[in-house]
């Protein structure tokens, strides 16, 4: 099931480069690709069955680098 | 003041032969104590050399035209200036020595959590000095990009960047892995009863800054692996002629070095935050907005990078936004400062040297602080940007926040790193000389800025020439109070002073124990009743 979700994760990727969408098609690949990389390690990585202290330090961690990558992306979107 | 009265049962870390006796003890050692002092001595080795290389540049800035170097041997020497202060010296620092050491014995462990990993964070820190350093002398040349190896030029030019970046990136991991090591310990390894708010606040400084190391450093990492590839390979990350953005890579620098700024100053605070309350005789005032303040700062910090690139052709919108990051970064920092100075309102001030040193701090450090708001500020900034206002600005940061928080937390914690206490007076007068000798070098540099001298520069204009020489003077009288420093602490360790287990009467866990510490510490884990600085 989850690798399944993965391997059409992974064909909408690819799909997805089709679109033109300008500067947003770069934050559709990174919304996928935190999808995926969500589902493994909430899955294959046993964060969801871990003690919940571990999955608020990865969300804060994930949270933060998002956050880094949306305040740089200000500049692109407005230069 | 205590005097010795601890019956030891058990050698000190110092004296303790292992399986290695000798150099090979020390080298092979798992002791997280020893293991600070190993990055002491090679950092204090760096820092000199650093110091003697800033002394050649002020040397030819006394007066225009060439004094003792070119053009080309002034880029090479402010780059290893550079990158030997910041990679071999700040970065680790406060952190890497007294984090090391009293990290553990502040919440009342036996060690660190990997003490192995530990060891190889010293390790991988030689390697990549060994490596930063050996590109000074391979290939075509020292690197002559500055420290910040902005691209398209560190593409272009023809010196060593690439084994320079690839030493940067090996430290990258020593530091990673060093924050790893002390999130890891804090939360595992505190003793019975020390909860997260009576942890002293020198380790809640080191939660922060772990967090920073942890999560800005790769950043960085890949950055540097960018550079590398598009050098050898051409791929067009960062130059314009194949396609690359330049500011892309001004955005990934900064990414990691600004709150690269916050691994230095963060510990640091901490080490200043230990000093006050000890000889105020008072608690901390404000413990709760400390701890807030730290994590404030490690968080904040993250998001203020563009302040160094508002002149680089981002766009408008970034740069108010980061504009106003940059300003709210000031509040956390103010509110240590107002804590500090409250801490003091009313106490029973013991005037030591540290506590000077402390004073001292306060002082440089707001003077850097006021400066990096006109940094802060678009319309300022643009007028001062790249001129030698940054240099006095990061200067009394990075050197007058950083350096004198170092210098201070070793001469309150010299007692009980070496068992031995030093000549007071002289220490003091070292201080006096170095402090007139600090402003006297840094503070010319903020009114050469205005007046818009460049930095990195070789030459300049006759007409800043009298400020250069107050300058180059200072840094002269700096140095002379560095050695008066040092030659008073060598003297201090290798004489026969008592043995002082408590000194300045502090009240945090360190103050418990043996001077010098036993192996492991303590002889029996404390366990924790009240917080950390109950006067």
């Amino acid at each position: 099931m989850v690798l399944a979700a993965l391997i059409v994760l992974t064909v909408i990727t690819v799909l997805i480069t089709s679109v033109e969408m300008g500067p947003y098609n770069t934050a559709a690949a990174l919304l996928i690709a935190s999808i995926k990389a969500a589902v493994v390690l909430l899955y294959f990585m046993h964060l969801k069955f871990d003690q919940k202290i571990y999955g608020i330090m990865v969300g804060i961690v994930m949270a933060i680098f998002a956050a880094v990558i949306v305040v740089t992306f200000f500049d692109y979107l407005y230069r | 003041m205590a005097e010795h009265n601890h019956t030891k049962h058990e050698p000190n870390y110092l004296e303790y032969q292992g399986k290695h006796k000798g150099l090979l003890g020390w080298l092979t050692t798992t002791d997280h104590k020893r293991i600070g002092l190993l990055y002491f001595y090679s950092m204090m080795t760096f820092f000199l050399a650093g110091v003697v290389m800033g002394l050649l540049m002020k040397f030819e800035l006394i007066s225009p035209g060439e004094q003792i170097m070119g053009a080309q041997t002034y880029n090479g020497l402010f780059t290893l200036h550079g990158l030997t202060m910041i990679f071999l010296f700040v970065i680790p620092g406060v952190a890497a020595v007294y984090g090391n050491f009293f990290l553990p014995i502040l919440i009342g462990a036996k060690d660190v959590s990997f003490p192995r990993l530990n060891l190889m964070s010293w390790y991988l820190y030689i390697f990549g000095a060994i490596v930063v350093l050996a590109s000074q002398f391979m290939g075509d040349g020292p690197p002559d990009t500055g420290w910040t190896f902005y691209a398209p030029y560190s593409l272009k030019t023809n010196t060593n960047v690439v084994a320079a970046v690839t030493g940067a990136f090996i430290l990258g991991f020593s530091s990673i892995l060093t924050g790893l090591n002390f999130i890891v310990t804090m939360h595992r390894l505190r003793a019975p009863g020390m909860g997260w708010l009576r942890m002293p606040l020198f380790a809640w400084s080191l939660y922060g800054t772990g967090w920073i190391q942890l999560l800005a450093t790769p950043v960085v990492g890949v950055t540097f692996l960018m550079v590398v590839a598009e050098r050898l390979l051409g791929i067009g990350f960062f130059d314009p002629a194949i396609g690359g953005d330049p500011i892309l890579y001004q955005h990934l620098f900064w990414i990691y070095s600004h709150p690269a700024v916050y691994i230095m100053i963060l510990p640091a605070m901490g080490a200043i935050t230990e000093i006050i309350p000890t000889f105020a005789r008072k608690t901390i005032f404000g413990y709760t907005a400390i701890v807030i303040s730290s994590m404030a700062i490690a968080f904040v910090g993250y998001f203020v990078w563009g302040h160094h690139m508002f002149t680089s052709g981002m766009s408008s919108t970034s740069r108010w936004v980061f504009s106003l990051l940059t300003f709210l970064v000031a509040i956390p920092s103010a509110i240590k400062v107002f804590n500090w100075t409250a801490t003091l309102y009313k106490g029973s001030i013991n005037i030591q040297t540290p506590f000077l040193w402390a004073i001292g701090f306060i002082f440089v450090f707001m003077i850097g602080g006021f400066s990096g708001l006109v940094l802060g500020s678009l319309a300022t900034d643009i007028h001062v940007h790249d001129t030698a206002f940054v240099v006095a600005h990061f200067h009394y940061i990075v050197f007058g926040g950083t350096g004198f928080a170092f210098f201070g937390a070793l001469h309150y914690w010299f007692p009980k790193m070496w068992g031995k206490i030093y000549n007071t007076k002289v220490a003091n007068l070292g201080l006096l000389i170095f402090f007139i000798g600090f402003n006297l070098l840094y503070f010319p540099m903020f009114y050469l800025g205005l007046m818009g001298m460049p930095r990195r520069y070789y030459d300049y204009l006759p007409m800043f020439e009298n400020a250069n020489v107050l300058s180059t003077v200072g840094s002269w009288i700096m140095a002379t109070g560095l050695i008066i420093i040092i030659v008073n602490l060598v003297r201090a360790r290798k004489g026969s002073g008592r043995e002082i287990d408590n000194p300045w009467d502090g009240k945090t866990l360190e103050w418990t124990i043996a001077s010098p510490p036993i192996v492991e510490n303590f002889e029996e884990i404390p366990v924790v009743e009240h917080g950390p600085y109950e006067y």
